[in-house]
């Protein structure tokens, strides 16, 4: 007993190819939005790898861009099909294959399901990526002598003031590393000194941080120095104070905008996969159509598409009697090797 | 004789205006990208309305957008006309319109001149505008507790860091004026005081900028107190330091910005210009063909097509007679009337010297 069996007159296998060609060609324009999307994200992660320590993986983006390129292929040949099933003589050509094709498509379909949960799943490891980066980059904000690391501090800065965000988790993780040069400190003065000589590293910590922290909606002009002595200001208290600098921190800023683009290129990748599901199942049904016509010299004849030949479990139980047979083929053709050996 | 005549076949008539109507087509899309070009330079021009006095350069974008709609609804009614010209029923009640639309084609070209034009002529207004825009928005910064000013330290702080320039012309516009609030000032220090002594009007000045001239690309941390002093910070030198802060001016920055704008959609202006003048001119050849074919007893055969029937000087001389032709009609009533009068006056003047010599005599 089949499965989803249609009935079809002439009329109605005309219609369904002529649909099924416009879906493919839908799809192919989705098989280009996905290698975009790719792109997209590849150049994104390209563009802020100083901060992730070049370190970070590019499996995912090059992973949508290989799916774009496969779905453009795949798609456009089934349009092709499509367009020649209505000419018995070209379809003839195209026959052999379409059962392959079919399969190819299925696996290719299950493919890109797996690509939309990686798309939420890359979230974990991007996370541990930026958290190591970002503490590195803070650590080189300073060394603006030392070539490969020169740019760290304008692109700190940046990144700063475009994410809305200071230190790692927050703006006292720059109370904890020296972020001033030493080309730029005067160690015969007696505060320098005594900065150096009050912790083991011998650096020159201090309560401040960079101006790229400073938020511009702050109605005082900001405060970047001294910022836990609420004497060294008027009017201050450094509990209640909100506005002054970014409260969030580096690290979870870049991580939810990075994670907003990965949903989002998730839920786009789901969407195409739904089309290319729809498009090989119409595949399917043109194929069957036209193989059962009743009377196969007339075009004109009623025949009947189905989704499976049989039912699921009968199919399911054939592909495994298939695998079998062709396990015990193998063994079979040792054996008769083995026999004719000890025969001889 | 007429003005660059050509003749069309039947088939050449088909074909133009088969053209003419991708053509119409393809001006229409012109048109909206004129009016979407406009929109896109009014939203550019509004995000910074706060640091502009007037608003005289909201012409160019506003002559845009109305150009822009207007090319739209022209040439959509151009691509009607060339469905229905080659069927000989509907095309006639086109032909009054058509004077009409050449005259709106017309002035649409030349209103997309004058914006080009415009364009660079208000250069100068843009920047005056600027200038007073910037110099209130300084002179504000600090009142973040007045209602209706409470928000210019943010645009100001976010226009220099996005357009990467300090002050006014350049940095020292901070110098002159007070930006640090008087509610966070201690007014019992000493060092408060003196400054405010300093100078006639009792303002706390001082030479320092505000976080946001801060330039990322600095190797050193940010410098932005006590700039002029080389001796309060250690390896400073006040003349030779370059990279501290933003050296540009805002009124320079956003000027270049609205300049380079405008400037970079000079070249798609003009294109536009040129599709529509060969709508219209093609307008014109279409009607002239077909209005000869009609006249003629064999619709299919060949008519001749130009852009104007007689030379441009007869042409010209025409339109005069015409025009001169509507004014004396005007002018030939009041001039009847008058004649009229003239003869009563005759008749009454006659009748008084009638009277009058009698008693002399």
């Amino acid at each position: 007993m089949a499965l989803m069996v249609v009935k079809f007159d002439l009329k109605k296998r005309v219609k369904l190819a002529q649909t099924v060609w416009f879906m493919y060609w839908f799809a192919v324009l989705a098989g280009i939005l996905v290698l975009s999307l790719g792109l997209f994200f590849k150049i994104e992660l390209r563009k802020r790898s100083e901060l992730m320590d070049n370190n970070e993986s590019h499996f995912l983006p090059n992973l949508l861009i290989a799916m774009g390129l496969i779905a453009c292929a795949t798609n456009a040949f089934g349009g092709k099909v499509c367009y020649d099933s209505l000419d018995p003589t070209k379809f003839a050509k195209w026959k052999p294959m379409l059962k392959t094709f079919l399969v190819l498509c299925v696996g290719f379909n299950a493919l890109l399901v797996i690509t939309a949960l990686l798309c939420f799943v890359m979230r974990i490891p991007l996370q541990f990526t930026l958290a190591e980066g970002l503490k590195n980059g803070m650590k080189y904000y300073k060394d603006t002598d030392t070539p490969g690391r020169c740019y760290m501090k304008r692109t700190l800065d940046l990144m700063q003031i475009e994410f809305r965000c200071c230190g790692n988790d927050n703006y006292r993780d720059w109370f904890e590393i020296q972020w001033v040069s030493n080309r730029y400190l005067d160690f015969s003065a007696k505060e320098v000194k005594d900065r150096i000589g009050s912790n083991v590293d011998g650096q020159y910590l201090m309560d401040g941080v960079p101006f790229s922290c400073c938020n511009p909606s702050s109605p005082r002009p900001c405060i970047q120095y001294q910022m836990t002595n609420n004497s060294a200001h008027y009017s201050y208290d450094h509990y209640t104070e909100e506005l002054n600098v970014w409260r969030r921190g580096c690290r979870d800023a870049l991580l939810s905008y990075y994670g907003g683009i990965m949903n989002t290129i998730g839920a786009l990748v789901l969407l195409v996969t739904m089309l290319e599901v729809s498009v090989t199942v119409g595949l399917q049904y043109v194929d069957t159509s036209l193989s059962t016509l009743a009377n196969p010299e007339d075009m004109e004849s009623e025949s009947e598409g189905f989704l499976l030949e049989k039912t699921v479990k009968e199919t399911y139980t054939d592909i495994m009697a298939k695998m079998k047979a062709m396990g015990k083929g193998a063994k079979v053709e040792e054996g008769g090797e083995g026999g004719v050996a000890t025969v001889s | 004789m007429a003005l660059l005549k050509m003749k069309f076949s039947q088939q050449r008539r088909v074909r133009l205006a088969q053209g003419l109507w991708l053509l119409s087509w393809l001006a229409v899309m012109c048109g909206a990208f004129i009016f979407s070009l406009g929109v896109y330079l009014k939203i550019e021009l509004l995000r910074r309305d706060e640091v502009m006095d007037n608003t005289e350069i909201h012409v160019v974008p506003n002559l845009l957008m109305m150009v822009g709609l207007a090319s739209i609804g022209a040439n959509w009614v151009a691509s009607r006309v060339c469905q229905d010209s080659l069927d000989a029923s509907r095309f006639p009640r086109w032909n009054v319109l058509l004077l009409a639309w050449y005259a709106v084609a017309a002035l649409l070209c030349c209103l997309l001149l004058a914006v080009v034009v415009l364009s660079y002529a208000l250069q100068g207004r843009l920047e005056e505008s600027l200038k007073v825009g910037l110099r209130n928005g300084i002179r504000f910064y600090k009142d973040t507790d007045i209602p209706g000013r409470c928000f210019q330290k943010e645009t100001i702080d976010h226009l220099q860091m996005e357009f990467r320039c300090c002050g006014n012309n350049n940095f020292k516009d901070w110098f002159e004026i007070q930006w640090v609030s008087n509610r966070y000032l201690d007014f019992t220090s000493q060092e408060v005081k003196d400054r405010i002594r300093s100078n006639v009007d009792g303002r706390y000045l001082l030479d320092g900028v505000p976080f946001s001239c801060c330039n990322p690309a600095s190797p050193r941390p940010c410098l932005q107190n006590h700039l002029t002093d080389s001796r309060a910070h250690y390896n400073y030198e006040y003349q030779s330091e370059e990279l501290n802060l933003y050296s540009r001016g805002c009124r320079q920055a956003l000027t270049d910005y609205y300049m380079g704008l405008m400037n970079s959609t000079g070249p798609g202006v003009l294109s536009v210009i040129l599709i529509q003048l060969s709508v219209l001119l093609s307008m014109r050849y279409l009607q002239t063909a077909v209005e000869g074919a009609m006249a003629l007893e064999a619709p299919e055969g060949e008519s001749e097509g130009y852009i104007l029937e007689k030379g441009v000087k007869e042409t010209y001389a025409d339109i005069k007679a015409k025009v001169l032709d509507l004014l004396k009609f005007a002018q030939v009533d009041p001039a009847s009337e008058a004649t009229g009068a003239g003869e009563g006056e005759k008749a009454a003047e006659a009748s008084e010297k009638a009277a009058t010599p009698p008693p002399a005599s």
